[in-house]
């Protein structure tokens, strides 16, 4: 070792990594939010703002004749009026394809399409100018997604050289999986038992409570600053610039409140509209959607049709899948194509199956655009193939959770995509946990002075006392991916600086992460807590002055923007090191072997050597740096092979329902989970999302649809679309699972999706029980159960 | 309210009663104030999220304080109204078991789901 001058004033140090990973440090943005005071997109103001609002088709689909804006021009109070005619740049966007009109051209292609805009000086003015523009359609059938696949009768969502979506018809993407010799007449005679089965799902909608809403404000250099709740800073801006008809530096975005977002702001909605009309009017304007236009404005979950054939030796091993399944992508791509790469290459679970044949179909309709919700095409086939494991247990006389286990993947299993699992997979583990957990009481609504009601299906309704009410359990468990896949380049931009302030080593940490709740924010302070050994944090506010941080989607940001701030704040501590070999003399050797905790460096075994003040001095670190996960492939476009994805997530669920098989009303009594999550950076974080998810993947098994008929959306509004309430969420014990993926920083795997996939088939596998129906779709409705 | 008095506490999540983001005191009952024309209550007491603890700048009340301990919210949008329909139903006596804590809490939606932890933090405060 080197000759070492010992610094000054050296103590003991305090317990190292307080709040730091692996602690449940509280959101640093709770007190604002408990207070009221936090700056939800909705909330921002600006003196001589405008108001924004679009006129929406009332037609699925329809050729426009003609648009007269004159009467809504002429109203007082009115600053602009404007049609695809105005539009300075691009007239198309799109996440994967630009497909989509920024405002409708000469069609429109689904039930609230927009196609005017409106700036005016109070929402009321324009609410009134927008009733006043007259647009005179002729009404087309709409295009379904039965039609759909038959273009020669019924025709193209996007004619054929049309815009840019018409090179395959009404596919927008198709994925194959051949995986062994698929369902070969060779394979089916393997089989002892076949078991076929149809299932759908509805379209659910991410409900994020916040409405979409964002104020933007033009800026003397002739660019915009917008203001925004948004899932991803750079991807809204890259879709806005061609439309504008701005480069990059001068659309400037910053994250607003963002009041929830589960893959509903992943597409852009009002960004574009808002900065047209400021743009326009040279004025501030802020657009804030209502419920109802939420419902219209942004995606939705694919509705899924799926056809799975299961077959399986005697005994209960799996010999092959045959799934085929076409998903509803509405009028515009979204994010289509990737939703079809998850179906199709997690379509058959968490299961070890030799020979598998998959095909996954996205297709253009009138209905209205899908795309990204949690759990992305993952939800959908684990509602279906979780449903056909019940059956086939039942088929060969087995208990559903040992088929399941006998069946389940684990690290070194090959998936179907070819790609080998090289990270825990304990998928027999998590059905374990979940199938040993203290079952709740039986006829809990039994007390000494009859019924407690509030326990029952139906509740305060009193509907019942107990007669016709029936218990059930169900199993199931999922798999999900993590981060973007196929190849994507899937980074996220993080930037730390330490510095002396008041006496104290200060983290301050940048990065364009969207905060939807999710609680990144706290996470990153306890990641830099734990790498630079400082107490405080402070996080400068999100947008597009420092690199893009990917989206807050695909259950990615702890893994990655996480994985970007502690790379960063590894690059501050290598340079802060790098100062005491200066000051002090440290070899480079007994530099790089020390750390940093309770504002010291110390040595690997716990001597203090220097602190963090003095090693800092004056002048302070700032480290900006990007990071990847491993690199991922495309899926052959044959065959589906290729390492496509760089994690996997696993939950299993244990639901138990009492359901009054006289009414087809549904009490879920508990809803228990089990998830690995490789590390808990958060462990109360965690637990939130997994109930989250949990309640999510419940609302899509007994009450969440958009009811679409004919093209048209028939509920929007909290009054016709439930989503569960607090009476409606059972207790949902959680057992959290820590099995390091090496890959990961920390060993950590993404947790806030894959609940949302076993719920679901978990609490329909309850209701099976409880009733003996066969329940093929979800949302399971109370007609369902009684046939009425 | 919140654009000519600038109190951005209560939210606007559905405009139609459905949500509770928006629920406010009148005289100490809770009400979904999208519902509602501020003229309609002229001479009475209204408290939003802003006025809770009495002094801005002063501590939390026990209410708030509680959904920060129990993390009691993510994204935090429904939050104002949780806070103020759970000071009702502690003033109305309707903390007395989780179940009843439900269905009082019932007119509050919550997409994130952090519905374990609001119970938790009702119990909390109601001294259970």
């Amino acid at each position: 070792m080197a000759a070492l001058t010992k610094p000054k004033n050296l103590q003991d140090v305090a317990a190292p990594g307080r709040d730091g990973v692996g602690a449940s440090p509280l959101r640093p943005d709770g007190i604002l939010k408990v207070k009221g005071d936090f700056a939800y997109s909705s909330d921002l103001w600006h003196e001589d703002m405008l108001w924004g609002m679009a006129l929406r088709s009332p037609h699925a689909r329809a050729r426009i004749l003609s648009v007269d804006v004159s009467a809504a021009l002429a109203q007082p109070g009115v600053y602009a009026v404007l049609t695809h005619e105005d539009i300075p740049g691009s007239k198309f966007y799109g996440l994967e394809i630009r497909d989509q009109p920024v405002l409708a051209i000469d069609e429109v292609r689904f039930h609230g399409e927009p196609i005017v805009i409106v700036a005016a000086d109070h929402p009321e003015t324009a609410r009134r100018a927008i009733a006043k523009i007259v647009v005179e359609y002729d009404v087309l059938p709409s295009i379904g997604p039965v039609e759909a696949l038959d273009p020669e009768r019924y025709g193209y969502v996007h004619a054929p050289a049309d815009y840019k979506a018409h090179a395959f018809g009404n596919i927008v993407h198709s994925q194959h999986i051949h995986h062994g010799d698929g369902d070969s007449a060779e394979v089916r005679a393997l089989a002892d038992v076949i078991v076929r089965g149809e299932y759908e799902v509805g379209m659910q909608d991410q409900a994020f409570l916040g409405p979409e809403s964002g104020l933007a404000v033009p800026a003397e250099d002739g660019g915009i600053d917008l203001y925004i709740a948004t899932q991803w800073l750079h991807v809204d801006r890259q879709q806005m610039c061609p439309v504008l008809g701005l480069p990059p530096e001068k659309v400037r975005l910053t994250l607003a409140g963002v009041g929830g977002a589960f893959g509903g702001r992943e597409d852009i909605s009002m960004q574009v509209h808002a900065c047209l009309l400021a743009q326009h009017t040279g004025k501030p304007v802020k657009i804030v959607y209502n419920r109802e236009e939420s419902f219209f404005g942004h995606v939705h979950r694919h509705p899924a049709t799926m056809v799975f054939e299961h077959g399986a030796t005697r005994d209960g091993r799996l010999v092959f899948v045959k799934a085929e399944i076409v998903l509803d992508g509405g009028a515009y791509a979204s994010t289509s194509p990737a939703v079809v790469g998850n179906a199709a290459s997690l379509g058959i679970g968490p299961y070890v199956i030799p020979h598998a044949a998959v095909d996954a179909t996205a297709v253009y309709t009138n209905n209205p655009p899908c795309g990204a919700m949690r759990g992305f095409g993952a939800v959908q086939m684990c509602f279906g193939y979780e449903t056909q494991m019940d059956r086939l247990a039942a088929e060969l006389g087995l208990d559903p959770v040992e088929l399941r286990r006998m069946n389940a993947m684990e690290q070194g299993s090959v998936l179907p995509t070819g790609q080998v699992v090289d990270a825990p997979a304990p998928v027999a583990e998590l059905l374990r946990r979940v199938k040993e957990m203290p079952l709740p009481e039986v006829e809990n609504w039994r007390t000494a002075d009859g019924p407690d009601v509030r326990e029952l299906p139906g509740g305060l309704s009193n509907t019942t006392h107990g007669e016709g009410v029936v218990r059930g359990i169900g199993y199931a468990v999922g798999i999900k991916n993590v981060g973007f896949s196929e190849g994507f380049d899937d980074y996220s931009t993080a930037r730390v600086r330490l510095e002396v302030i008041g006496g104290a080593p200060v983290a301050l940490v940048h990065t364009a992460m969207a905060e939807v709740g999710q609680g990144g924010i706290t996470v990153h302070a306890q990641i830099v807590r734990t790498e630079l050994g400082v107490d405080q944090v402070t996080m400068a506010p999100a947008d597009t002055r420092v690199g893009s941080a990917g989206s807050t989607s695909a259950s990615r940001q702890t893994y990655m923007t996480g994985g970007a701030v502690k790379q960063a704040a590894e690059a501050v501590r290598a340079v802060v090191l790098a100062r005491g070999r200066d000051r002090y003399g440290w070899a480079p050797a007994f530099a790089a072997g020390l750390r940093l905790a309770g504002g010291k460096a110390l040595t690997a075994a716990g001597e203090v050597v220097a602190d963090l003040v003095d090693l800092l001095g004056d002048e302070p670190v700032d480290e900006t740096t990007e990071f990847r996960h491993r690199p991922t492939e495309a899926f052959d476009k044959v065959t589906g092979q290729g390492f496509g994805h760089v994690q996997y997530t696993f939950c299993a669920h244990r639901a138990v329902v009492d359901v009054d098989v006289e009414l087809g009303l549904v009490k879920v009594i508990e809803l228990a989970a089990a998830q690995d999550v490789g590390k808990a950076i958060n462990p109360l974080a965690v637990v939130g999302q997994i109930h989250g998810g949990s309640t999510q993947g419940l609302g899509l098994a007994v009450m969440e649809e958009i009811i679409v008929r004919d093209g048209k959306v028939r509920n929007p509004s909290f009054t016709d679309y439930l989503i569960p309430t607090i009476l409606d969420t059972p207790p949902m014990p959680v057992d959290v699972l820590e099995l390091a993926d090496a890959h990961a920083p920390y060993g950590l795997r993404g947790a806030g999706e894959a609940p949302t996939l076993s719920s679901t088939p978990a609490i329909v596998a309850a209701i099976r029980a409880a009733t003996g129906l066969p329940l093929n779709r979800v949302p399971v409705r109370p007609e369902h159960l009684t046939g009425t | 309210m919140r654009e000519t008095l600038g109190l951005t506490g209560p939210k606007k999540g559905c405009d139609l009663g459905q949500c509770g983001a928006c629920t406010v005191l009148v005289d100490g009952r809770r009400i979904t104030s999208c519902l509602t024309f501020a003229l309609m209550h002229g001479g009475r007491e209204v408290t939003t999220i802003e006025g809770l603890g009495g002094d801005p700048e002063g501590d939390l009340h026990p209410v708030q304080q509680a959904f920060v301990d129990h993390d009691a919210f993510q994204c935090g949008f429904c939050t104002p109204g949780q806070i103020m329909s759970a000071v009702a139903l502690l003033a109305e006596g309707h903390a007395g078991d989780d179940d009843e804590i439900r269905e009082w809490m019932s007119g509050n939606l919550c997409r994130c789901a952090a519905y374990p932890n609001i119970v938790a933090a009702i119990t909390a405060a109601a001294g259970r």
